[in-house]
């Protein structure tokens, strides 16, 4: 087995404009979602929207530069995850097309084992 | 050496070398490893086989030397405590047995031969199209990377990096040797189908360069469409692949004239056709139009079909092409099928009414730098009489083509069109 990490990625301003039953869909999806494939959950978390994000970069020596937003200003940001069993990519696959993304996508990243 | 023998190797390398390396994939769980091991099996038949003779079963004969390798090496391995990452799916380790024949070894899907695992894995929807393309032409094809480069015009070291990349994230990524459940199988084999369209077509009118054909990547696709064919032999898909290649290859002789210029399908001399191709194409697509709605391969094997089967350019049936191209739109929404359609417009109901339904296209991105959309633009101009519009056209072609053979040929077209000729055909 492997552990896959699921990027939530939807475009912001869509899902604040869409309509309050939108966001129940989504809700209901994830709590399907959590329901048929517990097993395979590892973990996983919604994030607070892109706004409320800080950069944080090393100068290199002692100092850091902190600004305001996420690392990369795209149409879609990263707006939830989840971390995944699976045995190889193609489950990882079937899991991940049954996690609610109405307003984009998700990326499924395989964690690297270390040590 | 005995030319014979190098013969039977060079045969054998060609035939056999997918179903070798899928078995021995097996015992390495990992491909670099198992491309050696391959490797060196066909050195050793290049060494042995003019003293010993070559062996009644070539393929056998290789499997056997380069299973027996790869145990030697992870035996060697276990002992120094070294463990490569293990391609997931492979369900044998380093205490198979490498005599037994390795067909089925798996016996876990209906699907069983283990060139198809390998297929598949290089097919995998999740690497790079153009990943997909040289993995299969290096893994499954066995041609070297620099032929790989060659092939699609790129430099050996870019082509090296895309193998290896591809490589790491089957790996990493755990993209699976295994032939895919029977729910994923059709999208799957639509995968695998486009990549060897793909081989296909680069080989049938080469993107750039001298030649119009390249023979060695045709030879590919059709080797790789018969495979394929023997592997899901009840495909329509598939059948209706190899009924393309077959049908669209058999007009390989009459493409170019002596002199190496184009000779369009209008004006190529049909007794030059390639008849068994003909005939065994014509035989497939029946087959592959059986399943009800028939898939876009079979759909344009069909319409390949309409044209082996027309006597001339003038008794071609292009009420059925338009019909065709009609289904084949709806179920693939191309804008280059889109293209193909007004073409067929243009002759069922004359150009006018192929230059409306191609007009509708021009804001199509897609066909934005497409030079087939400017010369068949050219030509329903020309034929229209329109010359001064379809010397732009032509110019614009021009512009986008980096196949020679093309260029001679249009810039013949645009001459005419400058002089105002009346149209020929």
């Amino acid at each position: 087995m492997a552990e896959y990490l699921v990027l939530i990625y939807e475009d912001e301003h869509a899902m604040e404009q869409a309509d309050p039953s939108a966001w129940q869909t989504m809700m209901d999806g994830h709590t399907a979602f959590g329901q048929a494939h517990g097993s395979a959950i590892r973990g996983g978390n919604a994030l607070q929207p892109a706004a409320t994000a800080t950069s944080i970069r090393s100068d290199g020596a002692d100092g850091f530069t902190i600004t305001d937003g996420p690392f990369a200003e795209t149409k879609e940001a990263l707006g939830g995850y989840y971390l995944l069993e699976a045995a190889d990519l193609d489950e990882a696959i079937t899991l991940a097309k049954a996690i609610p993304a109405a307003f984009g996508g998700v990326e499924v990243r395989p964690v690297r084992p270390l040590g | 050496m005995d030319a014979s023998v190098e013969a039977a190797v060079a045969d054998a390398h060609r035939r056999e070398w997918a179903f070798v390396l899928a078995a021995t994939v097996r015992v390495t769980g990992d491909l670099d490893r198992a491309e050696e091991c391959v490797q060196e099996a066909y050195a050793r038949a290049l060494a042995t086989w003019p003293e010993q003779g070559v062996p009644d079963r070539p393929g056998a004969w290789l499997t056997t030397v380069a299973r027996r390798r790869a145990i030697d090496q992870l035996r060697r391995d276990a002992t120094h405590a070294r463990v490569l990452p293990q391609l997931v799916g492979t369900g044998i380790g380093p205490d198979d047995r490498p005599d037994e024949p390795p067909v089925g070894a798996g016996g876990d899907g209906p699907l069983e031969d283990d060139r198809l695992r390998l297929i598949f894995t290089c097919c995998h929807p999740a690497l790079a199209p153009e990943a997909q393309v040289a993995l299969t032409l290096r893994l499954v094809c066995g041609l070297t990377t620099a032929e790989v480069a060659r092939s699609f015009l790129v430099a050996e070291a870019t082509m090296a990096a895309r193998i290896t990349r591809a490589k790491k994230k089957i790996a990493a990524a755990r993209i699976p040797y295994r032939v895919p459940a029977a729910a994923e199988l059709p999208g799957r084999i639509d995968a695998v189908l486009t990549v060897v369209h793909l081989v296909f077509t680069t080989g049938h009118t080469s993107p750039a360069g001298s030649a119009l054909v390249r023979t060695d990547l045709v030879e590919r696709a059709l080797h790789l469409a018969r495979m394929l064919r023997s592997l899901l032999p009840d495909d329509p898909d598939v059948a209706g692949l190899l009924a393309l290649i077959l049908l669209t290859d058999a007009r390989r002789p009459a493409r170019t004239s002596a002199d190496g210029t184009l000779t369009l399908l209008a004006d190529q001399d049909r007794t030059r056709w390639d008849a068994d191709e003909i005939a065994e194409g014509l035989g497939l697509v029946r087959e592959a139009l059986g399943r009800r709605p028939p898939g876009r391969f079979a759909l344009m094997a069909a319409i390949a079909a309409v044209h082996a089967e027309a006597p001339s350019w003038s008794a071609t049936d292009w009420a059925e092409l338009v019909g065709l191209y009609d289904l084949l739109v709806r179920i693939w929404p191309s804008p280059v099928v889109a293209l193909n359609r007004a073409v067929a417009v243009g002759f069922a109901d004359g150009p006018e009414a192929g230059l409306e339904a191609l007009d509708a296209l021009v804001d199509e991105p897609q066909l934005a730098d497409y030079a087939y959309l400017a010369s068949a633009r050219a030509d329903l101009l020309r034929r229209l009489g329109r010359h001064d519009e379809a010397a732009d056209a032509y110019r614009r072609a021009l512009e986008l083509t980096d196949n020679d053979v093309e260029a001679r040929f249009l810039e013949a077209r645009l001459a005419e069109s400058e002089q105002g000729q009346r149209p020929a055909s």
